[in-house]
């Protein structure tokens, strides 16, 4: 690996103002940074790091909640109070990787990580997510790989959090040389059509604070589930985050992500529409289900993926509406 | 750049701290940061500046554990013992055994199949099962 000089930081701001220099990248837990300098693909002279930067660990349940972004992913899954009012969560942040790198990861760079496409962390290939011409897993290895929005690039986000985050309609604060600014979480992604080789629309010197989550409305019900190959410390096949209100016997608000299934994290807005205001039964939920993997494109190798999701959703929505 | 695990191995010759697989998935080179269990092939070396910083060879107050795995055959060849040790200090004395699968999934070992290790754990926590 290329030599480089860590600067440690003393607020955000000045991460942010440093590692808009040339020549200098932002670093916070470190964990997906310092693999893809390894693999060639990142080589700065300076990493500034904002790891040590005092005042923005906190969690703050309120509700609303507002947790910092340097909050690490362990804490996020121990927090008894945070676990109580958002446990979708607190379940994909103690879902996530192992113990030794969640007491290592933060929820910012949780967000901000990078995807994990095999052609994408290789430095030979040369893919549209790096500004090259073409997608190698279109016609590749994709059996992990997205089964929406797989026209340009078809990997799928990596981050477990912002699934759970987009059913709970939080809101990422981030602070920069150009100031503070508010994005729903939403907005916050990317897709590749709008341009392949970024994720999120942080601009250079600006840094994520906080995650913000609105108080959850009266009657409602959340969950995050994950399916993997092996039991314990695996990435997603497919992941869920459901979030619903129901009163009077009447779902209200239901919101339905699917994660591991596209380039950014997906609300299925399909099986929104047939839930917000129908009485919870298993037909519903079936059918639910279906609209929430309806008009996938999966590839050649991963269309068993657009059964798990819908399975997952039903499940997901079996679980908080029983 | 040198990473933790390189300058505990390398310069201070405390070779208990293994290299599995550098990057992050095997727990082979498990230390405590600051009473946390992390990776040491992740860590730079120098943002540990300040914290302390704790090995194998530095453990104190686990000896019950460590002989549970000697006892109960929860090391073979050895090369995860270190870091099964200091990512299981880190786990409630009550833990049950889908607590440990958890606390220790970011720790491989290839020779023993956990059973001897979760069995070493288990003892180590509960001293009438050490005495069976």
């Amino acid at each position: 690996m290329k030599t480089f000089t860590l600067l440690p930081v003393r607020s955000l701001l000045e991460g942010g103002r440093e590692s808009a220099k040339p020549g200098s990248i932002l670093k916070a837990g470190g964990v997906d940074l310092l693999d893809r300098m390894k693999e060639g693909l990142e080589t700065p002279d300076r990493v500034v790091s904002i790891a040590h930067v005092p005042g923005h660990d906190g969690i703050e349940v309120g509700p609303p909640a507002r947790i910092g972004a340097l909050a690490t992913l362990a804490r996020l899954d121990s927090h008894a109070e945070l676990r109580r009012v958002y446990p979708a969560l607190a379940d994909a942040a103690g879902g996530a990787a192992t113990p030794q790198i969640r007491n290592m990861a933060t929820l910012g760079g949780n967000l901000a990580q990078r995807p994990r496409c095999w052609y994408f962390r290789q430095a030979e290939f040369d893919c549209t997510k790096k500004g090259g011409a073409q997608c190698f897993a279109l016609n590749g290895e994709n059996r992990f790989h997205a089964i929406f929005d797989t026209d340009v690039c078809c990997c799928i986000h990596p981050s477990a959090t912002a699934v759970a985050l987009l059913a709970y309609a939080a809101r990422v604060d981030t602070v920069g040389t150009r100031g503070k600014r508010s994005i729903s979480i939403e907005d916050f992604f990317v897709a590749p059509r709008e341009d392949p080789t970024r994720e999120n629309q942080l601009a250079a010197g600006e840094v994520i604070e906080a995650v913000v989550l609105p108080a959850p409305a009266p009657g409602s019900r959340s969950v995050y589930k994950k399916l993997k190959e092996k039991e314990s410390f695996d990435w997603p096949l497919v992941e869920t985050a459901v979030s619903v209100s129901v009163s009077r016997g009447t779902i209200q608000d239901a919101r339905v992500v699917l994660g591991s299934v596209s380039p950014v994290p997906r609300r299925a807005r399909g099986a929104e529409k047939i839930l917000a205001g129908a009485r919870p039964s298993a037909e519903l939920i079936a059918r639910a289900a279906e609209a929430a993997v309806a008009g996938a494109t999966p590839l050649s190798q991963n269309a068993h993926k657009v059964r798990l999701a819908r399975v997952m959703v039903e499940r997901a929505l079996r679980e908080i509406l029983a | 750049m040198k990473r933790l695990l390189d300058v505990l191995r390398e310069d201070c010759a405390l070779t208990g701290t293994k290299e599995g697989c550098g990057e992050g998935e095997c727990g082979a080179c498990t230390v405590l940061i600051d009473g946390q269990a992390v990776n040491s092939c992740l860590v730079p070396f120098a943002q540990v500046a300040g914290s302390s910083v704790t090995t194998i060879e530095g453990l104190t107050g686990a000896e019950a554990l460590q002989s549970a795995f000697i006892r109960e055959g929860g090391a073979q060849c050895g090369i995860c013992t270190p870091g099964m040790i200091l990512a299981a200090v880190a786990l409630p004395k009550d833990a049950d055994l889908q607590d440990i699968r958890r606390g220790l999934a970011g720790n491989i070992c290839r020779c023993t199949g956990y059973e001897g290790i979760y069995r070493s754990l288990r003892a180590a926590a509960i001293p009438a099962r050490a005495a069976d």
